[in-house]
């Protein structure tokens, strides 16, 4: 009895998720907030403690990250989007990885000349 | 894999005759996004053209960083505030932080609210989004003060690199003016919803279709971009 009645919430609540528009129960919205702000906390925290080199920048790009998803997927509802918006959307900053690339050749460059001709120690 | 929502996607368009309707036959095509209603679709797209624009911003700014030969000021100290007589490092960019991801907690909740064609709880929390919306700017237009007073120009600060002023009037700038623009729009949807508009299926400014409560998401969509931004900023040039 119980179990039949389960199932039946179980149906009522398949049939919420489809009704027009994005409409998804608020404690998603809740847990999502509060995990932002934890993300934020840790990311702040990572200076507070002075965490210094690669550990201090894995650890900002991961907690960067995980805060952009959560917030692209849940607030955004691009989980809830079909494939087609998502990819047209998703795909294409991909190709920023490739002026990241180009940026940071250059600047590489840049500080090498810079290096060269402004030094003025040896004179 | 989640189940994808469907959507009304409005009535299907009038057919013109004649010259109008040469154009618009030749124009129009199967519509590619099924189930999004079209201010959706198109704000997406603004929204990636916006990405692009904040990504150059951004990676310019770790161009000339990486290119200065000169010490980087150290922002950690930079955007320090003394507090009950004790400095603590970035606490006011942290406290920015808090309050642009509460208000994008309370836009999410605005758009669950409005689908749900609850107009009270809409337009307060609309309002409320707003609010801490304009907080941030204050709060920016602040520290914009306090880094002035202390000398930080466009061209060069007393604590190191040129570029550090350059990179943090154009970023953060140009954010704020994202921002504020949304705080401006946030307060329209908000008394849209709050006169019924959206009920009565008035159309709005700049378009004869009806309105209705998609419009409270697509604002969503641009107030979490703008939220998301902020975390790359943040992430990058206040943290790194």
């Amino acid at each position: 009895m119980a179990h039949a009645e389960r199932q039946q919430q179980g149906a009522e609540g398949q049939q919420h998720a489809h009704v027009e528009g994005q409409q998804h129960p608020i404690g998603i919205y809740l847990k999502i907030w509060g995990l932002l702000f934890v993300l934020s906390a840790a990311s702040y925290l990572v200076d507070y403690f002075h965490f210094q080199g690669y550990l201090r920048w894995f650890l900002i790009i991961v907690f960067m990250l995980l805060k952009a998803g959560l917030i692209v997927a849940v607030f955004m509802h691009m989980l809830w989007e079909r494939l087609a918006l998502v990819y047209v959307i998703v795909v294409p900053p991909l190709l920023l990885m490739v002026l990241l690339g180009i940026g940071a050749l250059e600047a590489d460059y840049t500080f090498f000349t810079r290096g060269v001709y402004f030094f003025k120690g040896l004179l | 894999m989640t189940e994808p929502v469907l959507t009304s996607t409005g009535e299907s368009l009038p057919l013109p005759e004649g010259l109008p309707g040469i154009v618009a036959d030749l124009s129009s095509d199967q519509r590619a996004f099924k189930n999004v209603p079209w201010g959706k679709a198109m704000m997406w797209i603004f929204l990636l053209s916006d990405t692009f624009i904040f990504s150059s911003f951004l990676i310019s700014y770790m161009t000339v960083r990486m290119s200065t030969t000169e010490p980087w000021p150290n922002p950690s100290e930079v955007f320090a505030l003394t507090l009950f007589g004790k400095s603590i490092p970035l606490i006011l960019i942290a406290i920015m932080t808090f309050i642009l991801i509460s208000s994008s907690g309370t836009m999410a909740m605005a758009v669950k609210f409005g689908y749900e064609k609850n107009k009270k709880m809409t337009f307060i929390l609309l309002l409320i989004t707003a609010a801490l919306g304009a907080t941030f700017v204050g709060m920016q237009a602040f520290e914009w003060t306090k880094l002035i007073e202390d000398g930080v120009r466009p061209w060069g600060n007393p604590m190191g690199a040129a570029q550090f002023g350059s990179s943090f009037f154009m970023i953060t700038g140009f954010h704020g003016t994202h921002v504020s623009i949304g705080v401006i729009f946030l307060i329209i949807v908000a008394i849209k919803v709050l006169r019924g508009d959206l009920d009565h299926q008035r159309p709005g400014f700049l378009t004869g279709r009806k309105g209705n409560y998609e419009i409270v998401e697509t604002m969503g969509l641009y107030w979490h971009f703008v939220d998301l931004v902020w975390v790359f900023i943040f992430a990058l040039f206040y943290l790194w």
